[in-house]
């Protein structure tokens, strides 16, 4: 009985303290792997292979991240992903909305094609075309330059159907509008459309930026000499290459390429999560 | 077309004063039929930036892919395109014989059958935890469970193969509960679970905002009515939370089986296809034949995934339709 009372009033408020304790320790499972490499990131070589390891650094350390910028050039790597991830991320928002807006707005022949087209295109992953696209960017004499890491991403399916899908909600009674008052197309566009589109737009750019910052296979195929890699790239071939087990820069390298993007994400989370939930991307 | 032309004369007769637009419409056939082509010039004027790069970077090497596939060509017909023979179905019929591909092919569905349920178990028990009417954190819970999401493959499969060494994280975190665990990635029976493991952590995120959309689509009347019938709450999400989420159930499967179907990263960083192929991917296969020059060869094993993806497409394209 003196056992049976207390556990009562345990088990009372428990629905909800126990949904709180179940959330809370799946929330730090989920978040360990980042606590482990940002920890691990500013330990010494020694700690780093100790075993038992431990979670706090004893005597944490930059030399990881001065190592990595000083003899790793890292700093190039980062530049180099920063230039492609915008320079796509301004020509989809440029010519993707331009095509939007003609397949929302304008009624033309051969429209239904195009659509059709992009739908088609919209789930054809980079996996199943980069040989014939290697052969096409290296025939054209864009290999190994940034030319040719942007120019296959500079317009995205995706980035078309999502604004096509937006424009496609503003009323038509403001178009009419203005061309009744005379405004051309393009003025139309320019003046009209592109500043009603600013939420889609934004979408648009994190997940263009997201997905260039984060792309694998064609840095990987068309960059050939170090100046033109990536960060994924330079930190893939720095981990199964020769120094495959040099943990401490390895980890300070996951972290110049993880912080930027969760940063980015945390100031900006409901287009990110909006965005992706409603495109599933990878 | 014709039939605006036969009714308009008629609307305006009946209705009063005709605005400036519908006079601009009841014009001749011939004055209408121009302003088409020229509408027409203008939206292909505005969709031509768009529809160079993607005909020149999306579609055509799409066909070129195909086209490859019936194809001897290697590196070294890059600058003599004229030296390619077509071989028909030679490369398929050569994938289906070797044993690597054919393991790579069983691999990748092993990663998507085992992977897809896993991810999606996990996504909605924290979907429905969510979703159970707490208010406080649940932002904080949401955003922390969504951030590996929009973490880079390459970095995250470094940190994790750094915690699957014999003597990492994760082995020190099962001796804290008395299991010895097996040295993951270097175990032909375990690399491959070790990669699905990581695969469900870094995207059960998606998959959770989207059954918590489905969830709170769901009337809470529906779960009052059941309990006031006397159901429990695992009754009333057998019998009411998941026959109303099959749609969206269905969605997610999809949009996880064609991602999943590409997964090549993890294997590249990781394991390198090892060991003894237990983890080689397709993508990681057409990779790796392409590195060694064979790119119809190359081109075959990627338009295998190419076809399966396809397929899948059209299966969501069809449930979006049945949905709306």
């Amino acid at each position: 009985m003196t056992i049976a009372a207390p556990r009562r009033t345990l088990r009372r408020p428990s629905p909800r303290a126990l949904i709180y304790i179940l959330l809370s320790l799946g929330l730090v499972i989920t978040l360990a792997p980042f606590a482990w490499m940002l920890l691990g990131s500013i330990k010494p070589t020694g700690e780093i292979l100790a075993n038992p390891n431990q979670w706090l650094p004893e005597n944490p350390t930059l030399s990881n991240f001065t190592d990595l910028l000083a003899k790793q050039n890292f700093g190039l790597y980062f530049f180099n992903s920063v230039l492609v991830a915008v320079a796509c991320v301004i020509g989809n928002l440029l010519f993707c909305s331009m095509a939007g807006y003609a397949l929302a707005k304008i009624d033309f022949a051969g429209k239904k094609l195009l659509f059709s087209l992009v739908l088609l295109m919209l789930v054809v992953p980079g996996i199943a075309t980069f040989v014939p696209l290697f052969v096409q960017v290296s025939n054209l004499g864009m290999a190994n330059s940034y030319i040719g890491l942007i120019l296959p991403y500079v317009v995205t399916p995706l980035g078309v159907f999502l604004m096509r899908q937006f424009i496609g909600e503003i009323p038509d009674s403001l178009l009419e509008a203005a061309r009744i008052d005379g405004a051309g197309e393009v003025r139309i566009f320019f003046r009209l459309i592109l500043p009603l589109s600013g939420p889609a737009l934004a979408t648009l750019a994190i997940l263009t930026f997201l997905a260039q910052w984060n792309n694998f296979l064609w840095p990987l195929v068309i960059a050939q000499t170090d100046d033109m890699y990536t960060l994924p790239v330079a930190l893939a071939l720095f981990a199964v290459g020769a120094n495959g087990t040099n943990y401490g820069l390895l980890l300070a390298g996951s972290v110049v390429v993880v912080l930027p993007m969760i940063l980015i994400f945390l100031f900006l989370q409901r287009y990110f999560i909006q965005g992706i939930a409603s495109t599933g991307i990878k | 077309m014709s039939a605006t032309t036969l009714i308009a004369p008629s609307e305006a007769a009946t209705t009063s004063p005709p605005r400036k637009r519908d006079r601009a419409q009841s014009r001749s056939p011939r004055r209408r039929g121009r302003a088409r082509a020229r509408r027409t010039l203008v939206a292909w004027l505005f969709c031509s930036p768009f529809l160079f790069f993607f005909l020149l970077f999306g579609l055509w090497p799409v066909l070129a892919s195909l086209l490859m596939s019936f194809t001897d060509i290697t590196s070294r017909d890059l600058r003599t395109p004229f030296n390619v023979g077509f071989v028909g179905l030679q490369n398929y019929l050569a994938l289906f014989s070797d044993d690597t591909f054919v393991r790579s092919v069983l691999n990748t569905l092993y990663f998507v059958v085992v992977g897809i349920p896993l991810t999606m178990v996990v996504a909605l028990t924290i979907a429905v935890a969510l979703n159970s009417g707490i208010t406080r954190l649940k932002a904080v819970f949401r955003v922390g469970y969504f951030a590996p999401v929009v973490t880079s493959i390459i970095a995250i499969a470094v940190v994790w193969r750094y915690m699957y060494q014999d003597d990492g994280l994760f082995n020190a975190a099962l001796a804290v509960i008395g299991i010895d665990g097996p040295d993951w990635l270097n175990d032909p029976a375990w690399a491959m679970p070790a990669l699905i493991i990581m695969a469900v952590w870094r995207n059960f995120g998606i998959p959770m905002v989207i059954f918590l959309a489905g969830l709170q689509a769901i009337p809470t009347e529906l779960h009052e009515a059941a309990s006031v019938d006397g159901a429990g709450k695992w009754r009333s999400f057998r019998s009411i939370t998941l026959p109303l989420l099959r749609p969206t159930t269905l969605v997610v499967a999809v949009l996880l089986s064609i991602a999943y179907l590409q997964f090549f990263e993890e294997p590249f960083v990781m394991t390198g296809g090892g060991p003894l192929d237990s983890t080689t991917s397709i993508g990681y296969f057409a990779y790796e034949q392409f590195g060694f020059g064979l790119y119809g060869i190359a081109s075959a094993a990627s338009y295998v995934l190419v076809l399966v993806i396809a397929l899948l497409s059209f299966l969501q394209f069809r449930l979006f339709r049945s949905r709306s």
